[in-house]
């Protein structure tokens, strides 16, 4: 909401050297938060002239241009302005490229010095073999127009000012606007009346309600018939309570809106467009109140208020054709909607120049209706910004009063003297106040005259009760106080927040992190300390990234939470997988020069596992029982914790100590395992399989035999097609379940004392068989001896046999309450290979 | 000298002997390394050695002279001994002060082996933040990104067609009829609370939450909030404004306050937007936009379900990347979602 100065000082004690800054620090006080300043980028000499000679000059580049004598001083004077290239004598010598004005016209003189919008500075300077000491204004350069060649002539203003008067003053130019943050509930701010209220709540001055110089004509006689005709009320509350007529005929629409009106419109940030128009938003600004205007002679009967009719259509003011929905509620004569309540009207019944009689519309629609359909329609127009926020209901008659006086004043108009008014405004309801209850919230002890007067202040009516409560009746441009709360709310910011004192509570005893919180920042943490960067990347992907990262094969179905209005229409998925955000990531660390890299992430996916959402959701301001919650929580999908790692390049890299080592797929196995170490779990690598890993180097995590992710090296194929480095290598893991696994506490251990016995062994087995299997076999063959099995030696090749390997394995065995014979170890590294044979066919070597 | 060694001096004969011992450790002293020490070692006391040869014929002796031969060839033996000792002790602390001459090395040279990696400065703050509140009693609640409707809606107050509901933004999901949204706020969160815990409610909220904004500078559609709320007996604005005051202190030092500034949010009553007195702001101290507040709206406690008038209480909510950019002095908020490890490493371990 941008508020003119000029326009503010009207109704407040607000200085009148004040500047816009200093009336947005008075407002953000009372909750209207500060913007911008808007101005119009004049300054300096700009006067009034009279052109006094005006002598063509054809030139080489087939150019006219005019040279001219213009006064700038009224006749008889000298000129009292001095500075470089002001004439003493009153009278400047001015180059004009236009043509559009007469000897004798008043015209708007930038003098040198004067500055115009973009920082544009007048200076006296040589222009076709003259000094050209400033410049002949056009409605462009002075802002109030689009035409740069169209010379401001002020008699079509209907001005006729003396040579000299200052022109900014005379044009409303010199005015600045305060624009100003107004929340949702509170739409009477969107007007010069509720700002002038609100900065007499700031600062404790005077304000004129604008609405109280307004005299509404009483008994008028019956004006055009109007019904209000509503059969389907949303929320059983009628989309017009209240309809006022008011008709003005004889008016000269095409008379020019005066120019402090245009520029107050300007300002508030509204182009002009002729003077009916203007002159209803200009209304609309001031108090509040959409008006609509109809040329009266287009319209066919009585006017009807009504839900549209299924498959009628409306061509609205911005001259599209509209199809309607049977829920919008219209404004229609004989022929058919003319109008969309409340947020736009129709092309057919338009004023335009040649209209004569106008049929002013001041009405009072439900907020929610018109919410409805400006959303559905797509049209955010003022008159529905306001509409929506909630109108002052009794602000109609006194609207539509000031309307058909400006149309009378400014346009020539003659008011019928017929009033049309319909319908029966809804107002605030009276709200029962605890007098202790301000105290009881915000901690300051109000007394009862703060209380009162505060309440006063903002227009509510208040009656003491014999039980000692207050029954207050806010105002009816206040449909936003409905809870002692919102009364409270008044009181505070009326003697100001800034009294609030200090107080810091003391919480019970609180149970600190979870479990689960708390191992979550062991994981990040120890991730880190190994040498991985945490990133975040967005949830958005597209439907390929999740089909291909979030299964292990394409076959599997893969649920997506599919968004309706996605930022990206490529990305319209929420993520099942945290590869394709991390891979993001690593490409933009590689294409930055970064290539050895490795990278974390931690975050919600989204997986639909059944039934999403629910059809029915509860209203607001109850509770809606057990069941009904137990339901909406049963349909909100699943969102497992997951944690990625993804890794490229070298570590360490070549360096001075010796060359680097490639990370590969065992860096992303090594990962999981660290994951599963930090919390304290056992986490099966087995051998697996997924589309977008290399078909021999991906392993499958398990825990406890249940699926919880993959780790290795992506697909050649895919790193090259997704412009990754090759030997790029990723994990994934359902941290969520892991950190649920870990939580219970480690039993300790004895530590044995007596020394280890190692031996070793070296068995031939199939290609196939893998070391995990092996390892696996090996620690149950072995029995309670065995401490640790170390795979340290893999070989194939001469002596071995075709299609087989030797794996050789370090077992490490321990007593805890004696020294281990040689024969102990044996005996059981024996039993431990005998297992190895049966299972895997494996043969010992040598 | 090689002939002088041959020389077997007669085990009686003093002045040979002495000969012998003084040639023995007039060697040992010339040795310069442990290598000639080994040799004159093998000279003047190996099986070849004149004092070792002469030792041998005190057996061809008589039985008194034998006796005055051993302890005279004895003596001598003992000196040369002793100071072999010396000199190998001498030689050997030589040799070894010099090989870790040897050993230096130029330590500035020393290699990179695994780098630290680094915690992303967002989650980080969140636990900083977190650390304030537990200590204070509070306790951390979560809620689910993707959320219904009358979680992240309805139960905090916005009408189902009021331009407040309107103006967050709010990421829809498919089918509408579902109701969900993924949450606009961390505000759900407060629901969750109270419908999962025994009154009174000291709760802090940190997640992700999302808003249909266009990538700039300062705005990310995709971001992270801290809410916070506690519900008691006889809590009021001035519990509010000292919470965040002792809050503001631990993130922005002593000098840090808080001021509030009349606002509005479907969810509290009075509403407030805080600024906060940011002591260490870059351009000098001033009052920073932090987030919003409030006193929780009767309604909000009545969706969960809490009726006794007695209960009253506060809440608040602030976004973590804009905390992190005046706080730290992050320019473009892009950069905590590009994944760049410069960004995170810069802050190592901590914010």
């Amino acid at each position: 909401m941008r508020i003119p100065l000029s326009w503010i000082r009207e109704y407040t004690q607000f200085p009148a050297d004040g500047t816009a800054e200093d009336l947005m620090a008075e407002l953000v006080r009372v909750g209207l938060e500060e913007e911008e300043v808007h101005t119009n980028g004049l300054s300096g000499p700009i006067v009034v002239g009279e052109v006094l000679e005006k002598t063509p000059e054809p030139q080489s580049n087939g150019k006219t241009i005019n040279w001219c004598q213009v006064r700038v001083v009224a006749k008889g004077h000298t000129q009292t302005l001095t500075g470089d290239g002001i004439d003493p004598s009153g009278v400047q010598g001015v180059v004009c490229g236009a043509d559009n004005f007469e000897v004798g016209d008043k015209v708007v003189v930038t003098l040198p010095g004067s500055v115009l919008p973009g920082d544009f500075r007048i200076a006296a300077r040589k222009t076709y073999g003259h000094v050209s000491a400033g410049m002949i204004a056009s409605v462009k350069e002075l802002g109030i127009g689009e035409d740069h060649d169209g010379i401001l002539v002020l008699g079509t203003l209907g001005l006729d000012p003396e040579p000299g008067t200052d022109a900014l003053e005379l044009l409303g130019l010199s005015d600045s606007a305060a624009e100003i943050n107004v929340t949702p509930d509170r739409g009477y701010a969107f007007s010069i009346r509720g700002v002038a209220r609100e900065y007499s709540h700031a600062t404790g001055t005077d304000f004129t309600d604008p609405a109280h110089q307004v005299t509404p004509l009483q008994d008028g006689s019956p004006g055009h018939p109007v019904v209000l005709n509503d059969d389907a009320p949303i929320y059983g509350i009628p989309g017009c309570d209240t309809f006022v007529a008011r008709s003005v005929t004889g008016v000269d629409a095409s008379a020019p809106t005066p120019p402090w009106m245009a520029a107050r419109l300007r300002l508030a940030g509204i182009r002009p467009i002729s003077l009916a128009v203007d002159i209803s938003n200009y209304v609309m600004w001031e108090l509040g109140q959409p008006l609509h205007f109809y040329d009266a002679e287009k319209l066919n009967g009585p006017i009807q208020v009504r839900r549209s009719a299924p498959g009628e259509k409306l061509t609205t003011l911005d001259d599209k054709q509209r199809a309607l929905n049977t829920e919008d509620l219209v404004i229609a004569d004989d022929r058919g909607a003319i109008g969309l309540a409340g947020v736009m009207g129709g092309a057919s019944t338009e004023v335009s120049e040649a209209t004569s009689t106008v049929l002013i519309e001041a009405a009072h629609f439900d907020p929610i209706s018109v919410s409805r359909t400006r959303r559905r329609h797509k049209l955010p127009s003022e008159a529905a910004k306001r509409n929506e926020r909630g109108v002052d209901p009794l602000l109609p008659t006194t609207a539509a009063q000031r309307a058909v006086d400006l149309l009378v004043q400014l346009a020539g108009g003659t008011d019928t003297g017929e009033v049309t008014h319909v319908g029966d405004p809804i107002t605030p309801e009276t709200i029962a106040l605890d007098p202790s209850l301000p105290e009881r919230i915000v901690g300051v002890p109000y007394g009862a005259q703060q209380v009162t007067e505060a309440l006063t202040a903002v227009g509510c009516a208040i009656q003491a009760q014999d039980n000692g409560m207050l029954s207050v009746t806010p105002p009816s441009w206040r449909p936003d106080l409905t809870i002692p709360e919102s009364l409270v709310e008044e009181i505070a910011r009326l003697v100001g927040y800034d009294t609030i004192p200090s107080r810091l509570p003391v919480a019970p005893a609180g149970r600190g992190l979870t479990e689960a919180q708390q191992r979550r920042r062991t994981v990040f943490t120890g991730l880190a300390a190994a040498g991985f960067t945490e990133v975040l990347t967005y949830p958005f992907y597209s439907v390929e990234a999740n089909q291909l990262f979030g299964r292990a094969n394409g076959a599997e179905e893969l649920p997506m939470v599919r968004l309706a209005n996605p930022i990206a229409s490529q990305f319209p998925t929420l993520r099942t997988t945290l590869l394709p955000g991390i891979l993001d990531s690593l490409r933009r660390n590689v294409s930055r020069g970064f290539t050895d890299v490795a990278l974390f992430e931690a975050g919600s996916v989204f997986r639909p596992d059944g039934k999403m959402g629910s059809e029915e959701i509860p209203g607001l301001g109850f509770y809606p029982g057990d069941d009904v919650i137990e339901e909406l929580r049963a349909g909100i999908p699943h969102q497992p914790l997951h944690l990625a790692v993804a890794v490229s390049g070298q570590e360490p890299v070549d360096n001075v100590g010796g060359p680097g080592r490639a990370r590969d797929w065992a860096d992303a196995v090594e990962a999981a395992r660290k994951v599963a170490q930090l919390l304290g779990v056992e986490l099966d690598v087995l051998q697996g399989e997924h589309q977008a890993f290399h078909p021999g180097r991906t392993a499958q995590l398990q825990l406890k035999g249940e699926l919880v992710g993959y780790a290795g090296e992506l697909h050649p194929k895919v790193a090259e097609q997704q412009d990754l480095p090759a030997r790029t290598s990723v994990m994934e893991l359902d941290l969520g379940t892991l950190i649920a696994a870990a939580t219970g506490q480690t039993i300790a251990e004895p530590i044995s004392t007596f020394p280890p016995t190692t031996q070793d062994v070296a068995l031939i087995v199939d290609e196939a068989v893998t070391a995990g299997e092996l390892r696996q076999t090996l620690t149950e063959g072995a029995g309670d001896l065995l401490e640790s099995v170390e795979l340290f030696d893999v070989y194939s090749g001469e002596g071995i046999g075709e299609g087989k390997k030797s794996m050789a394995f370090a077992l490490r065995f321990r007593a805890a309450d004696r020294t281990l014979t040689a024969e102990e170890a044996s005996a059981a590294r024996s039993d431990a290979v005998a297992l190895t044979g049966e299972r895997h066919g494996a043969l010992q070597r040598g | 000298m090689a002939d002088e060694h041959a020389l077997v001096p007669h085990p009686l004969d003093e002045a040979a002997i002495e000969q012998c011992v003084a040639q023995a450790l007039a060697a040992f002293d010339a040795a310069g390394t442990l290598d000639e020490l080994k040799a004159a070692r093998l000279a003047h006391t190996g099986d070849k050695a004149p004092i070792v040869l002469a030792n041998r014929q005190i057996k061809e002796l008589d039985k008194d002279q034998k006796k005055e031969a051993g302890k005279l060839l004895g003596t001598a033996r003992g000196r040369i001994q002793k100071s072999l000792a010396a000199r190998t002790e001498v030689l050997e602390a030589e040799h070894a002060a010099k090989v870790l001459v040897e050993e230096t090395v130029d330590v500035t040279a020393a290699p990179r082996r695994r780098p630290l990696g680094a915690r992303h400065p967002i989650t980080r703050l969140q636990e900083k933040v977190v650390d304030v509140f537990t200590s204070m009693g509070w306790e951390v609640a979560e809620g689910p990104e993707l959320e219904s409707e009358w979680f992240n809606f309805d139960a905090l107050n916005f009408a189902p067609d009021h331009p407040a509901r309107e103006m967050q933004d709010t990421f829809f999901v498919e089918p509408s009829e579902a109701h969900l949204v993924l949450r606009t706020h961390t505000s759900p969160v407060q629901i969750r609370a109270l419908l999962n815990k025994e009154l009174p409610v000291y709760v802090l909220a940190p997640g992700k939450v999302f808003r249909t904004d266009e990538l700039d500078a300062t705005h990310l559609p995709a971001f992270h909030q801290f809410e916070g709320l506690a519900v008691d007996k006889g809590l009021t604005m001035a519990d509010l404004k000292g919470t965040l005051e002792h809050f503001a202190r631990q993130m922005f030092g002593p000098a840090a306050a808080i001021r509030l500034r009349p606002s509005f949010f479907p969810f509290t009553e009075p509403s407030a937007e805080m600024d906060v007195w940011h002591p260490g702001a870059k351009g000098g101290p001033q009052w920073i936009e932090w987030g919003g507040c409030g006193m929780v709206n009767p309604n909000v406690l009545a969706a969960a379900g809490i009726k006794d008038p007695e209960y009253t209480g506060f809440a608040f909510g602030m976004g973590v990347e804009r905390t992190l950019m005046f706080r730290n002095d992050v320019p473009d908020m892009r950069d905590m979602i590009e994944g760049d490890i410069r960004f995170s490493t810069q802050f190592g371990m901590e914010v």
